[in-house]
């Protein structure tokens, strides 16, 4: 936050408005309109529009089965995040510098690249199949299903965890730890007591954005043509299939409002880096 | 802890070099055994390669535009006192948090019509920037509130500079490599923007991750992941340069 003392007198308000004015005007008019307009619109059809995805048993089961995706997803991202963080942290290797890089490198991708990638490890011609096959059984597919979704969920979700995890366990106190080990903790105990309460800013934060790019993921689900629907595999469907604008849109300001929700708790409890901007 | 470690980074590698063995084998169903070959590259530069300059050329505009909204808006929303500002950095921060797809659908309904906007390449660019901008003003903002830039300009101030002699003379001096990394950092997220840009396209101004998607679905497997090798090639270079930017702002200016 800016001191009041110094910063005040720094440069008159006319000029701070004028600075900020071609932003302000970009985004009143390609955000702020058009996201009023679409939240009005499905007025239009009903007020009951508004909550088509808690009364409309497919919308539902969509929003639970993306719900249900993302928690799992969470989870596991969390603890394999976590244990890794604390095995790159206190490890000095040749070539550690480049695989932390490689590993964080799938934050760059589109979500399509990451389906492209299951298709290439469980899908028909995958590598999965052919060991299957291999081995004399039928040849095992799993990309199209849910466990095809749920780790291309996670491999776009891991990186970010792996940078979290690794720079907070590294700002972890060792004096804790070996204090605690000198009295006699051992494993689960010391994991326990010592890294989970140190680690739970970063667990928090690293929670919320996870679970919310999940649940607003699009790109994979996009890809792999998943058996298993997602919300925004819906919305997709309803605008591009249906015309169904005015349900597409009462669909996605429910998601919005989920995903929005998840990153205000994040912030309030855990801090305002929380979000990830 | 170090099976995880190992299971995990096989993982995450292993689809990398099998998209990239993929991309310049002769077959992909007999592997490597029939052989290398660059058809599949040249292939995929023959029918999307104009996805990939359209790609680079919104990803550049899209720096330019971030550039000239958010400094200003960074050190506007940086030097303010007023709950206005807090409010409207909220607010730029919403298109980040809200799925792509909904910000998408709102652009479609508000200047769906206009036509000439509609189907130029301005329609995706305009995307890019409103997911974009939150980043270039978080992350040169914070460099602007660094006390001892507040110090030196106010002294400045003081010994009688104009507000452009402070501009660029001290301030975008000071932050630059803020600015350099929030320039990477808005390029990469350009260049891979899909959930937004699937929604604007029209098929005359697709973009590098729409044209995955396309080759992905309808092409067979070679040219997806040639295609793949060379988003890579895009892609690559500015991660590593992000990631040093990164380093020698840390090692400046902490953390």
């Amino acid at each position: 936050m800016t001191r009041h003392s110094i910063s005040g007198s720094v440069s008159p308000r006319f000029l701070l408005i004028a600075c900020s004015a071609p932003a302000v005007a970009f985004f009143a008019a390609f955000w702020l309109l058009p996201a009023v307009m679409l939240i009005a619109l499905p007025a239009k059809e009903g007020w009951k529009t508004y909550f088509a995805t808690f009364t409309d048993v497919l919308y539902l089961q969509s929003l639970l089965q993306t719900v249900g995706l993302s928690l799992l997803v969470t989870a596991a991202t969390l603890v394999i995040g976590a244990i890794m963080g604390i095995a790159m942290a206190r490890s000095r290797f040749t070539g550690r510098g480049l695989l932390l890089s490689l590993l964080t490198l799938p934050l760059s991708f589109p979500g399509v690249i990451i389906g492209f990638f299951i298709i290439l490890v469980g899908g028909r011609q995958g590598v999965v199949a052919d060991m299957s096959a291999a081995l004399g059984m039928e040849r095992i597919t799993f990309a199209y299903g849910f466990w095809g979704l749920f780790l291309g969920y996670l491999y776009f979700s891991l990186p970010r965890a792996i940078a979290s995890y690794t720079a907070a366990a590294e700002a972890m106190d060792a004096h804790l730890e070996e204090a605690a080990r000198s009295l006699g903790a051992r494993g689960w105990a010391v994991a326990r007591d010592v890294w989970w309460p140190q680690l739970m800013p970063t667990t928090m934060a690293c929670s919320a954005i996870v679970f919310a790019t999940a649940i607003g993921a699009f790109g994979t689900a996009f890809t792999l043509s998943s058996k298993f629907e997602v919300l925004p595999i819906s919305i997709y469907n309803e605008f591009t299939n249906y015309a169904n604008f005015a349900l597409a849109a009462s669909l996605s300001i429910s998601l919005g409002l989920i995903t929005w929700l998840v990153l205000w708790l994040a912030r309030r409890f855990a801090g305002p880096n929380a979000s990830g901007v | 802890m170090w099976a995880v470690t190992l299971t995990v980074t096989a993982f995450m590698l292993a689809p990398m070099l099998l998209s990239i063995l993929a991309g310049v084998v002769v077959n992909y169903s007999q592997g490597i055994s029939s052989g290398f070959t660059t058809r599949w590259l040249l292939e995929v530069w023959t029918g999307y390669g104009n996805t990939v300059l359209m790609s680079l050329f919104i990803a550049c505009a899209c720096v330019v535009l971030a550039l000239v909204l958010g400094v200003p808006c960074a050190y506007a929303l940086a030097r303010s006192r007023s709950a206005w500002a807090r409010h409207f950095e909220e607010l730029l921060t919403l298109p980040v948090a809200i799925p792509g797809l909904a910000s998408a659908l709102a652009l479609l309904l508000a200047y769906g019509s206009v036509t000439y906007f509609r189907q130029s390449f301005a329609f995706i660019l305009v995307g890019h920037v409103i997911f974009t901008l939150p980043f270039m003003v978080r992350m040169v903002g914070s460099a602007f509130r660094r006390q001892e830039l507040v110090a030196l300009e106010e002294a400045a101030r003081s010994l009688g500079a104009s507000f452009c002699q402070r501009f660029v003379g001290i301030l975008v001096p000071a932050v630059l490599p803020a600015i350099v990394a929030a320039c990477l950092m808005v390029f990469t997220l350009s260049v891979g923007e899909f959930n937004l840009t699937w929604m604007l396209h029209t098929p005359l101004t697709r973009t590098l991750p729409v044209g995955l998607a396309d080759s992905y679905a309808s092409m067979r497997l070679e040219i997806g992941s040639a295609y793949t090798i060379i988003f890579l090639i895009v892609i690559l270079p500015v991660m590593w340069a992000l990631q040093a930017i990164g380093h020698v702002i840390e090692k400046h200016y902490g953390k």
